[in-house]
């Protein structure tokens, strides 16, 4: 890769379908135009859909950032949402509050969250209840690809 | 296999006229969990889903996918058309069930990889 730094930031409203999945895919062509390794890439585009769609499934509204550096891409997504009230439940595989619609699009299944954590290195996630929640998580772009392993902030 | 030759063995109905067929299927994946798509698929794969609505082209895209096949002729929504052919993502119709349709390209050679 390229020795460039870059940072931009994403509007997301929620229940905008006809925009979803924008902010991950322009995100992805950033990544692209910096050359970074196609694996890397991978990770970063499932983590940002989940977290794009999280935001436009369950919040009002929400922003997400991106910083890219030569060692990291690091992804803050900030929501108006009603807030997670219990974390360890929101992280479990299957477990989902999605509403029937939500399901029938296909989305909602309770993989988002976990499919972030298999697909970054570090992962951090702040809710208050009425208050909306703040994800963040890393890839570290020199580590080995294969076997992220993830850590808590 | 080329996309077009899956298109010309099994009949699909080609709803993306205006794009390319001439690309290289890596293998198939089958599912309409949109995080199981995005999450377990791989790049150069044809997806076979029942989901007509217009996110379907955000993952594909994502994953950079050969194409989407939609299932029980299911017809896609119009704005999904349109997404398609502005990301480039070739959208097909089989009037089979996905069990059927995931048979035949089985038998064409084509596997989850």
């Amino acid at each position: 890769m390229d020795n460039k730094v870059a940072e931009g930031v994403f509007f997301l409203t929620g229940k905008d379908f006809s925009n979803a999945g924008a902010a991950s895919s322009n995100l992805k062509g950033v990544l692209e135009g910096m050359s970074v390794q196609p694996d890397i890439i991978r990770r970063a585009a499932i983590a940002a859909f989940e977290a794009e769609m999280n935001v436009i499934i369950y919040a009002v509204a929400g922003m997400m950032h991106y910083y890219i550096t030569p060692e990291t891409i690091r992804i803050v997504v900030k929501d108006m949402g009603s807030g997670i009230p219990d974390i360890g439940l929101a992280m479990t595989e299957g477990y989902s509050t999605a509403p029937d619609y939500i399901r029938e699009m296909g989305f909602g299944s309770g993989m988002g969250l976990p499919n972030i954590k298999k697909n970054t290195d570090r992962l951090d996630l702040d809710s208050v209840v009425g208050g909306g929640t703040t994800l963040e998580f890393i890839i570290y772009l020199n580590k080995d690809s294969k076997g992220a392993k993830n850590e808590t902030l | 296999m080329k996309l077009y030759e899956i298109v010309n063995s099994l009949s699909l109905e080609v709803k993306t006229p205006s794009l390319d067929l001439n690309k290289e299927v890596t293998g198939g994946y089958v599912s309409d969990l949109l995080s199981d798509v995005i999450g377990n698929s791989k790049k150069g794969n044809v997806w076979i889903t029942l989901q007509t609505h217009q996110n379907i082209i955000a993952v594909a895209t994502l994953r950079d996918m050969s194409g989407i096949i939609l299932v029980n002729g299911r017809n896609p929504d119009v704005d999904t058309l349109l997404k398609a052919a502005e990301q480039g993502i070739p959208l097909m119709v089989s009037s089979l069930p996905a069990f059927e349709l995931v048979g035949r390209l089985y038998s064409l050679g084509i596997r989850c990889q």
